[in-house]
């Protein structure tokens, strides 16, 4: 177990780097403090685990990491790049480009089908449609969904919800890739067969991945798992078998999922 | 991203032919109700249109317009013929009398006594007989809707008799006169007869018909005239329109139709504005995760405005298309004759739908604005 906020380099210089993060809510006697002087880091060719209870500020950190919400203070840098001090349109472009999503909700747009949803980022970035869905249907085929292409998602089970949209974190061959709760919605099994797609298509030596869960039978796949509580770091550990809650040796009991 | 904008709006199938169906009705209510009304306040200056030989009109300075007149002194014609830019004077009677058929048949007509020298004012358009006719003694002309009133499913015939004030008259034309605020049949006659069709007063010279001379401009004689004589000079769309104001400051002609159009507009603006609504609502999540994969706010306007006018143009066209088949039914009928979709109106409407149908989607479209894309981690 290392000291909290200590730095666990994986791989070469960290991809995320969170120093001294702060993020609060409204104001005045209403004021919520929900991140207090995180420190946090992520590396390439790794799986990097948030974990901690509801309501501990996981959620309002990725969404700070990824640039969907703004810091009240501190800094956070994505390769080298502090992106907060980006314009807007800047920050978006570099969302667009080396940033992939994986929500709880899936989010995966009704109306289209499963190719097209999973091609969504290129044809954002401009790609022609029918290029951008010939890559996403490669793309599914390699996570077994080759014939689910032209499937609308109310038609698909959640766990192929969920392969879609791991499909379409990684069409674009994003540099850093957060999964909000993937398997949340997922019963068990599904949820380590999503993992195990996750760990084998997403990591990269180019890339880092961060999960927010809190599911502590997952623990295997992380390379790093960082803990947090209140706003803050608590504590940052090693992933992989030993982490897994049923491992005979656990160094450190993973945290109840909470509520 | 276009067609994940259409995609995301014909996916919905239920609120897309909601707002479809909003803004078809929307338009054919407002092209329909919008072309009867401009139709019949064209119908009010009908007469004044129909009398393709004078330029101005002079009348009576209280006359106000066509329907509603105040006779002139027969010496009025010779001021009027002596004032300087008159190339010709004539008069003409209007009357209100009542037609009598010999099969007892009866309505009330307005009759149009033209100068007997030179028939100025004669319809120009005949169905049968020639408007010279009216140089024989009893003749009159009477216009189709006139003569199909008069003798119910009779085919148009030239002989037939009708009695005016006790007087006798052979019908020697059949016109086909532009119809006139009110159904009545439209009876043209000579001056010196027309004035025996109703009871005799005084004064029976209704309106003088002047055209000036080459060079001079009708609203300058008009004005000219008018000085001179102390009479009331209109040139003919001078006094198409009074009698098209008169009809909308003195009928609730314009109050009904009004309320009608904005009862349209309101349930074009509130229902496709709610569907609209209820559609971005719906699918704020996925707006959102589009804004978290990197679509700007800019182009995720153009996907909602892109929506807006694909719904605009196929509700639009379908409800002109149904406004279209209406007027193309009821402009055959005698009663409806030549109330028709005005080009105006159908400009206009889509002018106004477009409106309506940004103006919901704008509405929407704030709520994706300042969506905040973290809505997406939220479960």
């Amino acid at each position: 177990m290392t000291a909290p906020s200590a730095s666990l380099t994986i791989g070469q210089a960290p991809a995320v780097q969170c120093r001294g993060l702060h993020k609060s809510f409204g104001e005045g006697d209403a004021r919520v403090h929900v991140l207090r002087g995180v420190d946090f880091e992520a590396h390439c060719g790794g799986i990097t685990f948030l974990v901690g209870p509801s309501g501990c500020g996981k959620t309002t950190l990725i969404s700070v990491i990824a640039g969907l919400l703004d810091s009240s203070a501190g800094a956070v840098e994505l390769f080298g790049r502090n992106t907060e001090r980006l314009p807007s349109g800047e920050r978006i472009r570099f969302r667009r480009a080396h940033l992939g999503f994986v929500f709880q909700q899936y989010n995966l747009l009704p109306a289209l089908t499963a190719a097209e949803n999973a091609a969504v980022p290129l044809l954002a970035a401009g790609v022609r449609r029918r290029a951008a869905v010939d890559r996403a249907k490669a793309l599914l085929g390699r996570l077994a969904l080759g014939h689910r292409l032209d499937t609308l998602p109310s038609r698909l089970s959640g766990g192929q919800q969920q392969r879609v949209a791991l499909a379409r974190a990684l069409i674009h061959e994003p540099r850093l890739v957060v999964c909000d709760e993937p398997t949340a919605a997922l019963d068990h099994e599904t949820g380590e067969a999503v993992m195990e797609l996750l760990a084998s298509t997403a990591v990269h030596p180019e890339r880092a991945v961060i999960v927010v869960t809190h599911d502590s039978r997952l623990f295997r796949f992380a390379d790093r798992i960082a803990h947090m509580d209140d706003g803050r770091i608590t504590r940052v550990g090693h992933g992989g078998a030993a982490a897994a809650p049923d491992a005979p040796s656990s160094p450190h009991p993973p945290d109840p999922p909470s509520s | 991203m276009n067609f994940i904008a259409l995609r995301m709006l014909t996916g919905d199938r239920a609120k897309y032919l909601g707002l479809i169906f909003a803004i078809a009705f929307s338009t054919f209510l407002l092209e329909n109700q919008t072309s009867i009304f401009a139709g019949i306040l064209k119908r009010s200056g009908h007469p004044v249109v129909d009398l393709t030989d004078a330029e101005v009109w002079v009348m009576d300075p209280a006359t106000q317009y066509f329907e509603e007149t105040k006779a002139l002194k027969d010496t009025d014609l010779a001021r009027v013929r002596g004032v300087p830019g008159v190339d010709y004077a004539v008069r003409l009677f209007k009357g209100l009398p009542t037609a009598r058929t010999l099969a007892g048949r009866f309505a009330s007509c307005t009759v149009l006594g033209l100068d007997d020298a030179t028939l100025t004012g004669a319809p120009r358009r005949m169905l049968l007989g020639s408007w010279e006719s009216l140089r024989e003694p009893q003749a009159v002309i009477v216009d189709e809707a006139g003569f199909r009133l008069l003798f119910p499913g009779a085919p148009l015939r030239l002989g037939d008799t009708l009695e005016l004030n006790d007087r006798k008259v052979r019908i020697a034309g059949i016109s086909d006169a532009l119809p006139q605020f009110v159904n009545f049949p439209i009876i043209h006659a000579r001056y010196s007869e027309a004035v025996q069709f109703q009871g005799r007063e005084r004064k029976q010279l209704t309106f003088v018909l002047v055209r000036p001379v080459p060079g001079v401009t009708p609203a300058d004689l008009a004005r000219r005239i008018e000085a001179e004589t102390g009479l009331r000079a209109r040139t003919t769309g001078e006094f198409l329109w009074d009698c098209i104001r008169y009809y909308l400051r003195n009928t609730g002609i314009p109050v009904n139709f009004g309320i009608t159009i904005v009862i349209a507009v309101i349930v074009g603006l509130v229902v496709s504005g709610q569907t609209f609504h209820l559609f971005t609502v719906e699918n704020l999540r996925q707006f959102g995760a589009l804004k978290a994969i990197g679509v700007t706010n800019a182009r995720l306007a153009g996907m909602v405005l892109l929506q807006a006018l694909l719904v605009w143009f196929i509700g639009y066209g379908l409800g002109t298309g149904l406004a279209a088949a209406f007027f193309e039914v009821t402009r055959h009928n005698i009663p409806t004759r030549h109330i028709t979709l005005l080009w105006q109106n159908v400009v206009g409407v889509g002018g106004l739908m477009l409106l309506v149908v940004l103006g919901a989607s704008l509405l929407s479209l704030r709520r994706v604005l300042v969506l905040e894309p973290a809505i997406v981690f939220r479960g």
